[in-house]
C-alpha cells in the first residue's frame, strides 16, 4: 500500500495536492469539473474582514506561457464566507485552508479571530504577498520586520496552524522564510505571483487597468522551483510549493525541491481537471518507481 | 454540466475579411443556447487561456455548434486555419444565455411579444441563434444589424426568422450610421431589446431603452470562464450574488444582463 499522506503542522492531508488561493474560488465553481474529495486540501480565495470590490477591469491578460492578473482580492468578506463557503466545503472530505488578506494588522486579526471558532477551517494561510492592492498585503511580505511582526500578531490571536504565503518579489527568499519561521509560522507557502507588466502596443495602453499585475503560469515555474528549494533549505517548517504547476511531473519536481505539499494555480483555468490529474499522476509515479511513501520524495535532490 | 472536451471541425469558411464561420461537432451542443459562449483552446502552449467565443448557432439535431468570430490575435488567427476533420478543444457551455421564457412575458397578452435584436460588428453572430430561438418560441423578432461597410455577414440568414434591417457606418448599405439610427429611421416598435456589440453601442442602447427592458451581452478579458478567478466583472446597480460588492462576473452571472442592472 502506497502512502500519499503528508502532514503539515499536525494536519494530515490525504495527498499533497491543493490549489492556489484565488484560482479556485471556494471550490464551488470547480466542483462541476473535479471531485473535491480527491484533493489534499481546498485553499480558498483570500477573505478579508469586510467585502472588497477589487480593481477596475481589465484585470487579466495573457502573456507568453502564463498570465497577469490584478484582481485586487475581490471578496465577500468573512461573514458571507462563514455563512456560505465554509458550509459548502463541509460536504467534502478534504482539508480546508482559509486564505486571509487585509490592509492592516487589525484587519487580519479580525478575520483570524472570526475563524477561530470555525471547525471547518483546518489551517490559515496568511496572504502577505498580493502585489495588486495598494495597502497591506505585499507591504507585509517584503519587509522582514513587518513580516515578523504580523506573523507574531496572528500567531498570538489563533490556535489554528498558520501558513505564511510569501512573495517572490524579494531579494532573498531564504531570509524571508527564516523570518517567518522565527516569528512562529507553522508553515510557509510560495511563490505568490511575480510582479509584471504588459503594454498593448496597438492601443498604446497598459493591458491591465492596474498597470502592473502578478504573473503566474508555467513560464514562472523554474523561478518557483528555485525559491522553494532555497526556502525549504533555510527552514525546518514545512513548505507548500507552487508556481506554474500543470502536471504531476511538475508537482513531483516541487516536492523534490523541498515542498511537502503543492498547489495548482493558474493552470486550473487552462485545465479544470489539473488538480485531480496531478493526484492520479503522482500515484502512478510512486507505483512506477516502487516508492512506498511519498514523503521520501520531499527534498530528495 | 460544464466540461472541457474535444470537438471535431465539420467545416470552416470565411464570410468577410477577417470573419470566419466555424462549425464544430461537440457534445456541448446538447445544452447550448443563445447568448452562451464557449472557450476555445489554441494548440500553442504559449497562449494558454481559452478564447471566449459566442455561439452563433446550434444545429437542429443538437450535435454541433457554429462559431462566427473575428481574427483579433494569435489565438483566433490559429483558429482561422482549422479545417474539416481537425480536433478543437473547447470549454463549455459557459454563461447564462438569454432567458426566452422571460422575454415571452414582456409584451401585452393580446399580440405576440416584439423583441428588437440589435447586433453591432462581431456582436451580430450571437443574435442569429437568438432570433431563431425567439421565433421558434412564438416571439415576433425584428433584427437590426450594424456593420462597418457592405460586408454584411450573416444578414441574409436573419431574414428567415425576423423582419430585418441593416445599418452601415459608411452608408454603403441600409441606414448610414448605427443600429439606433436604423431603428429611428424605420420607426420600429418593440416590447424589449436584446443587444450585443461594442461598449459605446451598448451604452447608447441602455440610454435609448429608458424604462423599457433591454438585455445586453457584455464582453471582458477573461481567464477561467467559470466564475472562479473574478477577472471579468462589471459594476452592477445592486449587490452581486457572489461577492456582495456590486461587481458581477460576466462569465457566469452574465454575459447577458438587464441593461438597468449594470453600470457601463
Amino acid at each position: 500500500m502506497i502512502n500519499t499522506q503528508v502532514t503539515i503542522a499536525g494536519v494530515t492531508f490525504k495527498n499533497p495536492v491543493m490549489e492556489g488561493s484565488g484560482t479556485f474560488g471556494s471550490g464551488m465553481e470547480y466542483s462541476e469539473f473535479v471531485d473535491l474529495n480527491r484533493l489534499g486540501a481546498v485553499v480558498t480565495k483570500g477573505v478579508a474582514n469586510v467585502p472588497w470590490p477589487g480593481n477596475p477591469t481589465p484585470r487579466v491578460c495573457e502573456v507568453y506561457g502564463g498570465m497577469l492578473n490584478a484582481i485586487g482580492l475581490q471578496n465577500p468578506g468573512i461573514e458571507v464566507f462563514c455563512e456560505r463557503d465554509l458550509p459548502f466545503l463541509s460536504n467534502y472530505d478534504t482539508k480546508v485552508i482559509v486564505n486571509v488578506c487585509g490592509r492592516s494588522v487589525e484587519d487580519y486579526i479580525e478575520v483570524v479571530e472570526r475563524l477561530s471558532d470555525e471547525p471547518r477551517a483546518d489551517m490559515l494561510e496568511i496572504n502577505v504577498s498580493c502585489p495588486n492592492v495598494k495597502e497591506g498585503a505585499i507591504a507585509f511580505g517584503t519587509d522582514p520586520a513587518a513580516l515578523s511582526n504580523i506573523t507574531k500578531e496572528i500567531k498570538a490571536h489563533t490556535k489554528k496552524p498558520v501558513i505564511m504565503k510569501l512573495t517572490p518579489n524579494v531579494t532573498n527568499i531564504a531570509e524571508m522564510a527564516k523570518v517567518a519561521e522565527d516569528a512562529g509560522a507553522d508553515a510557509i507557502s510560495l511563490i505568490n505571483t511575480i510582479t509584471g507588466m504588459k503594454i498593448d502596443i496597438e492601443r498604446r495602453k497598459f493591458a491591465l487597468a492596474n498597470k502592473t499585475g502578478g504573473m503566474s503560469g508555467p513560464a514562472i515555474k523554474p523561478i518557483a522551483v528555485r525559491m522553494v528549494y532555497q526556502a525549504s533549505h533555510a527552514v525546518k517548517i514545512p513548505v507548500i510549493g507552487m508556481g506554474g504547476i500543470a502536471t504531476a511531473e511538475d508537482a513531483i519536481e516541487f516536492m523534490m525541491a523541498g515542498a511537502t505539499a503543492v498547489s495548482v494555480g493558474m493552470m486550473n483555468f487552462v485545465n479544470p481537471y489539473a488538480t485531480v490529474e496531478c493526484v492520479e499522476g503522482i500515484e502512478k509515479y510512486l507505483e512506477r518507481h516502487g516508492i512506498e511513501d511519498i514523503n521520501e520524495l520531499i527534498g530528495c535532490v | 454540466m460544464k466540461k472541457k472536451t474535444v470537438g471535431k471541425v465539420l467545416s470552416q469558411k470565411s464570410l468577410a475579411p477577417g470573419i470566419y464561420d466555424l462549425e464544430i461537432e461537440t457534445c456541448l451542443a446538447q445544452d447550448a443556447k443563445a447568448g452562451q459562449f464557449v472557450g476555445v483552446y489554441t494548440k500553442d502552449a504559449s497562449a494558454l487561456l481559452p478564447r471566449p467565443i459566442s455561439i452563433c448557432g446550434v444545429s437542429d439535431d443538437k450535435k454541433s455548434i457554429r462559431l462566427v468570430y473575428r481574427v483579433a490575435g494569435k489565438g483566433t488567427d490559429e483558429f482561422s486555419h482549422l479545417k474539416e476533420g481537425d480536433d478543437v478543444t473547447l470549454l463549455g457551455v459557459l454563461g447564462n444565455g438569454y432567458d426566452i421564457d422571460r422575454i415571452k412575458t414582456l409584451g401585452n397578452s393580446d399580440t405576440p411579444v416584439r423583441a428588437l435584436l440589435l447586433g453591432g460588428g462581431i456582436g451580430v453572430p450571437p443574435m442569429l441563434e437568438l432570433s431563431k430561438e425567439l421565433s421558434t418560441a412564438g416571439v415576433k423578432v425584428i433584427s437590426v444589424m450594424g456593420y462597418r461597410n457592405n460586408d454584411t455577414f450573416l444578414l441574409d440568414e436573419f431574414k428567415k426568422y425576423s423582419d430585418t434591417y441593416v445599418a452601415s457606418e459608411d452608408g454603403s448599405v441600409g441606414t448610414k450610421g448605427n443600429v439606433l439610427d436604423a431603428v429611428r429611421e424605420n420607426g420600429i416598435g418593440f416590447d424589449c431589446i436584446c443587444a450585443c456589440g461594442p461598449m459605446p453601442m451598448l451604452r447608447a442602447i441602455k440610454e435609448f431603452a429608458g424604462d423599457r427592458t433591454a438585455f445586453i451581452s457584455l464582453e471582458e478579458r477573461m481567464a477561467c470562464g467559470v466564475g472562479a478567478c473574478l477577472g471579468c466583472v462589471v459594476k452592477t446597480a445592486k449587490e452581486d450574488a457572489h461577492s456582495h460588492v456590486n461587481n458581477a462576473r460576466i462569465c457566469t452571472d452574465g454575459p447577458v444582463f438587464e441593461a438597468s442592472e449594470v453600470e457601463i
